[in-house]
């Protein structure tokens, strides 16, 4: 898929019950589907931050943060393409290794400043943070190993600068 | 019980506490302090304690209808005629998903209703109790704001932020579903007073900057038109409308939820627009340099092909609800904010432009292609009978309608002279709707006269509840519209389908005999001049419904029409 046709809103919402499918049902009526989705408390325990990523033209996610902003759950909802952002994706990748391809594979991890924070006999989990794309890349080196599992957490979202996401 | 603990607004803090109280009580309680004066449901097992409350309020009415749908459009229809919150309730289960339909109605057309259903008791939610829905799930998509009530001390709290999030903004329909064990247990209640919702404000200035590029470029347009909405009916500003439309001269057309939104007598004012609107209003949307476009969203049944919608026209767009600009067109003039208070600083600065030339275009064009019909020998035409109703009632009754043929033939003849007239499903287009609307709004204005004009499709959907009219004496004439079709179905079969009538006549029973076995009157007309002396009877007619099934030209067409997703150019005109 195309950066083009990704794009990130970032929603602060209500932290109580059924706020997560209201927001994912207004999406999913919407026939686009979600590429990622990250959730997590704020530093106001009664807010959460939302960071969606979305199967859509940049062009039509002001109208998707304009029918969130409509839930009365939703405190805020930026379009964040566009801006000067930070974006941040965790992924734990368990890659098959052996005493003959730890030492190729801690190499990788080390240009992708990625941690080993599991080993076994026949396994290793790397523990990588960036991008989407570094993730991606990292991901794509490691396949001829044989990628085990993953999981990652989705894009974490923030606009720089001292101004509100 | 529940009418001991009633304390005087000026009594009241913040907050104010009373006796405890079961959550039942005080749901009825909240309803008072809302100033409820009737509901329409249908009780079960789950919303039994809270029907045990409502037995000692006496000075709330409970109109018990025969299927939950009818409760949902009766509040509807009492919301649109009063401009008040609108309540319905039912039982879980499959008393609640008979509302699915009537709440969805109020959604697509942003209507003030508050919906009340029972649940099953707390300790059963998911495991698939007796007549256990996922009320909330369901309703999720169809309703402005929805919650589940988790315990009896949140019951206040929540009903009162349920009306609040109903009437304010762009209103619509919300839901409080409430398990039966909460409606029964016990608790100190806690009523809030000021804004339930602090985090919720819509609005309503708009910004001055746009307001004053609004007034410029509506102040040197040459071809300008105001294109008026709902939005005005429920922002009451008719007067606000008919001000500026008075000061620029600037023409108005309105939608259909629009109708009654501007007197339509007065000489700035065109009529509807769309599909099935004037010839002129359309001709003159697509010349127009300017729009004014005020609570209205853009819908296909109005615009068509959207690329082809006033391609001329640059547009302003005033609407309460931010995500509604830009949606479907883009607007050069944004402008969120209320219709009244906008429209009224945009009337004090904009200077009237010159359009004596664009007026002389659109008198042409409306003297060239006024609305029409024809009257077949022997046969009564739908029109005539919309037409005669405008004329018996000079435009000042309460009307409903159905939806088919017959809704747009009255949207067509009936010119209201004021805003809460024409009640009728837009944006659902909902069969079954005019009826119980009619229930409501006469519910809500008791001394006006208040007429339902249905077609025998539609009628057969809701018609049970002609027992609810009787029993309550409602005095309503429901004039059926009989073309022996789904008129409308049939109209599309025979220009798009080659004619080719699949599963549209209709075999009807006979409307005016089971009107009789009901306890109502009942009049069957088939011959032209019985139509005058049956409708007078029937608006006359007190003390109970009047059904006046009237048998009518089955092949009459509604004209013009613009068919789905096409243009102007494509107009399908009644020559
Ligand atoms: C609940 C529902 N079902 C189906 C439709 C589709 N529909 C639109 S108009 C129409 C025909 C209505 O027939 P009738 O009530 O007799 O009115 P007429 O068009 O004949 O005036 C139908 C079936 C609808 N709008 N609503
Ligand atoms: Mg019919």
């Amino acid at each position: 898929m195309s950066e083009a046709h990704t794009a990130t809103i970032s929603v602060l919402v209500e932290n109580s019950p059924g706020v997560l499918v209201r927001v994912a049902g207004l999406i999913r009526r919407r026939g686009v589907n979600i590429h990622s989705l990250s959730v997590g408390p704020t530093e106001n325990a009664a807010v959460s931050r939302m960071t969606i990523v979305v199967d859509t033209p940049p062009e039509r996610t002001e109208q998707f943060a304009k029918q969130l902003r409509k839930l009365v759950e939703v405190r805020r909802a930026t379009a964040v393409d566009g801006q000067q952002t930070v974006d941040r994706e965790l992924a734990l990748v368990k890659v098959n290794a052996n005493p003959g391809t730890r030492m190729e594979i801690m190499e990788i991890a080390n240009v992708f400043r990625a941690n080993v924070v599991d080993l076994t006999d026949r396994t290793m989990t790397l523990e990588v943070t960036g991008k989407g794309e570094k993730v991606d890349a990292i991901v794509s080196l490691l396949a001829k190993h044989g990628i085990r599992e993953i999981a990652r957490t989705g894009q974490a979202t923030l606009v720089r600068g001292a101004q509100a996401t | 019980m529940a009418k001991q603990i009633v304390s005087a607004p000026a009594a009241r803090r913040r907050t104010s506490r009373a006796t405890k109280m079961t959550g039942a009580q005080v749901l009825v309680e909240t309803l008072r302090r809302e100033r409820v004066k009737v509901l329409f449901g249908h009780p079960g097992g789950a919303s039994l304690p809270i029907y045990d409350a409502l037995y000692d309020a006496t000075d709330i009415r409970h109109v018990l209808v025969r299927h939950e749908q009818v409760a949902a459009h009766a509040a509807v229809g009492y919301a649109r005629a009063s401009g008040r919150v609108g309540v319905c309730t039912a039982t879980s289960g499959p008393g609640a998903t008979n509302l699915v339909t009537g709440i969805t109605d109020a959604m697509m057309d942003s209507v003030p209703v508050v919906a009340i259903t029972g649940q099953v008791p707390r300790p059963v939610i998911g495991n698939d109790a007796f007549q256990e829905a996922d009320v909330t799930g369901v309703t999720m998509p169809i309703t402005k704001w929805n919650v589940l009530v988790m315990r009896a001390d949140d019951v206040a709290r929540r009903v009162q932020q349920a009306f609040y999030i109903a009437r304010t903004g762009r209103p619509g329909p919300v839901l409080v579903d409430i398990p039966r064990d909460v409606s029964q247990e016990s608790c100190d209640p806690e009523f809030v007073d000021g804004i339930p919702v602090p985090e919720y404000r819509p609005v309503l200035d708009g910004n001055p900057n746009q307001i004053a590029a609004a007034a410029e470029l509506l102040g040197s347009a040459q071809r300008p038109m105001i294109y008026a909405g709902g939005g005005i009916i429920s922002g009451n500003a008719s007067a606000e409308l008919t001000a500026l439309a008075e000061r620029t001269r600037i023409p108005v057309a309105l939608t259909l939820m629009g109708k009654g939104a501007m007197d339509e007598l007065h000489p700035c004012c065109l009529g509807m627009l769309g599909m099935h609107g004037s010839a002129y209003a359309n001709w003159a949307m697509n010349e127009a340099d300017v729009i004014l476009a005020v609570g209205v969203r853009f819908d296909d049944r109005v615009t068509g092909r959207l690329r082809d919608f006033a391609p001329r026209a640059r547009f302003i767009h005033i609407d309460i609800d931010p995500a509604e600009i830009g949606k479907n067109k883009p607007a050069h003039v944004p402008i969120v904010g209320d219709a009244a208070r906008v429209l009224a600083a945009l009337a004090a600065q904009v200077r009237p432009p010159q359009i004596d030339p664009w007026w002389a275009q659109i008198t042409e064009w409306r003297e060239r292609h006024p609305f029409r019909y024809r009257q077949r020998d022997g046969q009564i035409s739908a029109q005539f009978v919309c037409d005669l109703i405008n004329r018996l009632t000079g435009g000042t009754a309460i009307v409903t309608t159905d939806v088919g043929q017959h809704q747009m033939w009255m949207a067509q003849w009936y010119r209201p002279r004021a805003p809460r007239s024409f009640i009728s499903s837009g944006g659902l287009g909902t069969m079954g709707f005019g009826f119980p609307a009619a229930m409501g709004a006469k519910f809500a204005c008791p001394d006006r006269q208040v007429i339902a004009v249905v077609g025998d499709g539609g009628y057969q959907m809701t018609m049970q509840d002609l027992i609810t009219a009787v029993e309550h004496r409602l005095a309503l004439p429901i004039i059926v519209v009989n073309n022996g079709a789904l008129g409308m179905v049939r109209q599309w079969q025979t220009f798009f389908y080659r004619n080719r009538l699949s599963s549209s006549i209709l075999r009807n029973p006979d409307f005016a005999r089971i009107a009789e076995a009901f306890g109502a009157r009942g009049i069957r007309v088939d011959r032209p001049e019985q139509v005058e002396p049956a409708l007078r009877s029937a608006l006359a007619t007190e003390d109970g419904p009047c059904v006046v099934d009237v048998i009518v030209d089955p092949e009459e067409n509604c004209l013009p029409m613009i068919p789905s997703g096409q243009s102007v150019a494509e107009m399908i005109l009644d020559e």
